[in-house]
C-alpha cells in the first residue's frame, strides 16, 4: 500500500455561519440553499480527486455539473449522498450541509442520508429479479414498510411522477427487464421517488438513451424540479443548457465557475469555461 | 506471389488436418467413457430394474429377489442431513467472502475451502469416525450426514462466492442509494439476483456427495432394513452397491448393477436439471 500523504487537517471554524457563504449564482441568492458545500476535498487512496470545492445548491431548481471526463463530476455528486462511504480507501474532508444539517457529522447515519437524497445512475439498474411494481416500492419494502395500501398508493404516485404509469399500468407484474431502456431509467427514477427524498441526484441519466427517450427524461426533470432539488451530472452541454437553472463547470478536480446557466454558456467569466463551452477542449 | 499450391502450402494443410484430428480424438476420449459407462450399466443393470427393486427390502444373502428400497430412502435422508449442514454454512460462508470479507481472513477461508475440496473422501470418513462416531453417536445417520455435509461446504462456499461476485455492482449501489440497510441488500438484492447460480452450486454439491461411499463406510455403516431412528445406522445406495458388488452371490451382483444404474441416472438427472436451470439464469447475470 502506498502511504497516504499527510495533509494538514482542514480547519473549520466552529460557527460555520460566521464565514461568508459559499458562492451561489446571483439569481439563486434569495432562495434557500439545499446543500451548502464548503472546502470539500475527496481522495481515493493517494489520488486527490476533488480540491477545495465550495458552493451552494439552491432548492427546487436544476443544478447541472459539467466538465470533461475524469474531472470529478461524479465524485462530487456521490459525496452529496455519502456513496463514497462504500469505497475502501476514500476520504472526504470539508463540510456539506443538507438544509443546515451536517451530512458527515459523527452521529449521522449514512443510510438515513441516502433516504433523503435519492440517486439515479448512468446505467439504468432496475432489480432484475423484481417486477415493475416491486421495483417501484422496493425502497419502502426493504426499509420496513408493510402496509399494503400505502405501498400501492406510493407505487402509483411515483410511477405517475416518473411519467411511466400510463405505459406500465397494465403490466405492473411483468419483470422490470421487459421494459425498454428509457422506461427502465424512468422506473429507476420512480424507485428513487417512492421513498420521498428531498433531493434527486442524477449521474448522466440519459447518456445511454436514444434521443426520444432522452427528451422524455429531460421533460420529466423539468416537471420534477417543482418538487425536488435536482443535481445532474452531464457530459452533454446542450442538455445542461436545456434543462438546468445553474451550471457548475468542473475541471481536473476544481470548481472553475458556477453561475446561472444562461450566463455561463453565453458570457462565462473564466477563460477555461469559455474554451470548454465553445468546444476548444474536452 | 504465386497462387499455385506449392509444397509449403500443402505441408501446412497436412499439419492443420493432423491437429484437427488430434482435437477430435481427444474430444472422443472425453465422451467415450461416459457412453461406455452408461452402455454397460444399462446392459447389465436394466434387466434387474423391476418394481420389487424399488419397493422391497434386501433379502438375506443367498435368497433370490428383494430390492434396495431402504437404501434409496437412506441415500435421500443422508442427502437431506448433509444439506442441513452444508447449505447454511456454505451459503453464509460464501456471502461472507463475497460481501463482507476482510482480505486476510478471506484468503484463509478460500485457501481452506480449496484444500478441503481436494481432500479424499475416505479422510472425511475417518475424521468423522474418530471425532463423532466413536466418542458420541456411534454408527448413525447423523454421522453419515455430517460427513457428507462437511464435504458439501467447500463446494457450496466457492460457488456461492463466485455467483455473488458476478452480480453487477450497479445493483448494490442502487440499493444503497435507496437507504436500505446492508444486510437487507445482501439478502434481498444480491443473493436474490444470484439465487439460481447458488442453487445450482448446491445441487451440484448434492450430486457429488450422493455418490460417495467411503465416508459412509465409517459413519452410516448401512443395514438391511428400514431405519426409524437417525441415531442408528442407515443404509445408502452406495453402501448397498459396495456390499453387493463384493458378494459371492450372483443375484446380489445383479442388483449391484441395477443400483449403480439408478444412482448414475439420479446424478445425471440432477446435472441435466442444473443445466436447464442455468440456461434460464443467463439474462440475470450476463449483462
Amino acid at each position: 500500500m502506498t502511504p497516504q500523504p499527510q495533509l494538514p487537517a482542514l480547519k473549520i471554524t466552529p460557527s460555520a455561519q460566521s464565514e461568508p457563504p459559499p458562492p451561489a449564482p446571483a439569481q439563486a441568492a434569495g432562495k434557500p440553499a439545499t446543500f451548502e458545500v464548503r472546502h470539500l476535498n475527496v481522495w481515493f487512496g493517494a489520488h486527490h480527486v476533488l480540491r477545495n470545492i465550495s458552493l451552494q445548491i439552491p432548492s427546487k431548481a436544476v443544478t447541472a455539473i459539467i466538465g470533461p471526463s475524469g474531472c470529478g463530476k461524479s465524485t462530487f455528486l456521490r459525496s452529496l449522498n455519502r456513496m463514497h462511504d462504500l469505497v475502501a480507501g476514500s476520504r472526504v474532508e470539508g463540510r456539506i450541509t443538507l438544509f443546515g444539517q451536517d451530512l458527515y457529522g459523527k452521529e449521522v447515519d449514512a443510510t438515513l442520508v441516502r433516504r433523503r437524497v435519492g440517486m439515479v445512475f448512468q446505467k439504468s439498474n432496475p432489480f432484475p429479479t423484481m417486477t415493475i411494481a416491486e421495483n417501484a416500492t422496493v425502497g419502502l419494502r426493504l426499509n420496513g414498510v408493510r402496509q399494503r395500501s400505502l405501498l400501492q398508493e406510493r407505487m402509483e404516485r411515483s410511477l405517475r411522477m416518473a411519467a411511466l404509469w400510463d405505459e406500465v399500468k397494465d403490466r405492473l407484474h411483468a419483470n422490470a427487464m421487459s421494459l425498454s431502456g428509457g422506461q427502465q431509467q424512468r422506473l429507476c427514477i420512480a424507485r428513487a421517488l417512492a421513498i420521498e427524498p428531498e433531493v434527486l441526484l442524477m449521474d448522466e441519466p440519459a447518456s445511454a438513451l436514444d434521443p426520444l427517450a432522452t427528451a422524455k427524461i429531460e421533460e420529466l426533470i423539468l416537471q420534477l424540479k417543482e418538487h425536488f432539488t435536482i443535481v445532474i451530472v452531464t457530459h452533454n452541454m446542450q442538455q445542461a443548457a436545456r434543462i438546468s437553472d445553474q451550471t457548475a463547470f468542473f475541471y481536473i478536480g476544481e470548481l472553475i465557475e458556477f453561475d446561472a446557466t444562461g450566463r455561463l454558456f453565453t458570457n462565462p467569466s473564466k477563460k477555461q469555461t469559455e474554451d470548454y463551452v465553445t468546444g476548444r477542449f474536452g | 506471389m504465386s497462387m499455385k499450391n506449392n509444397w509449403q502450402h500443402r505441408w501446412r494443410k497436412v499439419k492443420s488436418s493432423m491437429v484437427s484430428g488430434l482435437c477430435l480424438t481427444c474430444a472422443v476420449v472425453v465422451i467415450a467413457p461416459l457412453a461406455l459407462l452408461l452402455f454397460s450399466l444399462v446392459k447389465k443393470g436394466a434387466s434387474s430394474l423391476d418394481l420389487n427393486f424399488f419397493t422391497q427390502l434386501p433379502k438375506a444373502a443367498g435368497e433370490i429377489g428383494g430390492g434396495m428400497a431402504n437404501a434409496m430412502v437412506g441415500s435421500l435422508v443422508l442427502l437431506g442431513l448433509a444439506a442441513a449442514v452444508g447449505v447454511p454454512i456454505g451459503v453464509l460462508g460464501g456471502i461472507y467472502l463475497s460481501e463482507f470479507g476482510g482480505r486476510r481472513l478471506s484468503w484463509a477461508v478460500r485457501f481452506a475451502a480449496d484444500i478441503l475440496n481436494g481432500t479424499p473422501s475416505i479422510v472425511w470418513g475417518i475424521v468423522i469416525w474418530a471425532l463423532v462416531v466413536v466418542p458420541i453417536t456411534g454408527f448413525s445417520a447423523y454421522a453419515g450426514g455430517l460427513a457428507l455435509g462437511f464435504m458439501m461446504i467447500p463446494i457450496v462456499i466457492r460457488t456461492t462466492e463466485e455467483m455473488l461476485a458476478m452480480v453487477p455492482n450497479g445493483y448494490r449501489e442502487a440499493a444503497y442509494a435507496l437507504g436500505i440497510p446492508r444486510w437487507r441488500i445482501v439478502l434481498h438484492v444480491v443473493l436474490k439476483t444470484a439465487s439460481r447460480g447458488v442453487i445450482t452450486g448446491i445441487l451440484l454439491a448434492g450430486a457429488r456427495v450422493i455418490g460417495e461411499t467411503a465416508p459412509l463406510l465409517f459413519t452410516a455403516l448401512g443395514n438391511n432394513f428400514w431405519s426409524h431412528n437417525l441415531s442408528e445406522p442407515i443404509n445408502a445406495m452406495t453402501l448397498q452397491i459396495f456390499n453387493y458388488a463384493n458378494s459371492p452371490f450372483p443375484d446380489q451382483n445383479r442388483q449391484a448393477w441395477a443400483g449403480a444404474l439408478v444412482l448414475i441416472l439420479f446424478a445425471l438427472a440432477l446435472n441435466v436439471g442444473v443445466r436447464i436451470m442455468t440456461r434460464g439464469s443467463a439474462p440475470h447475470l450476463v449483462k
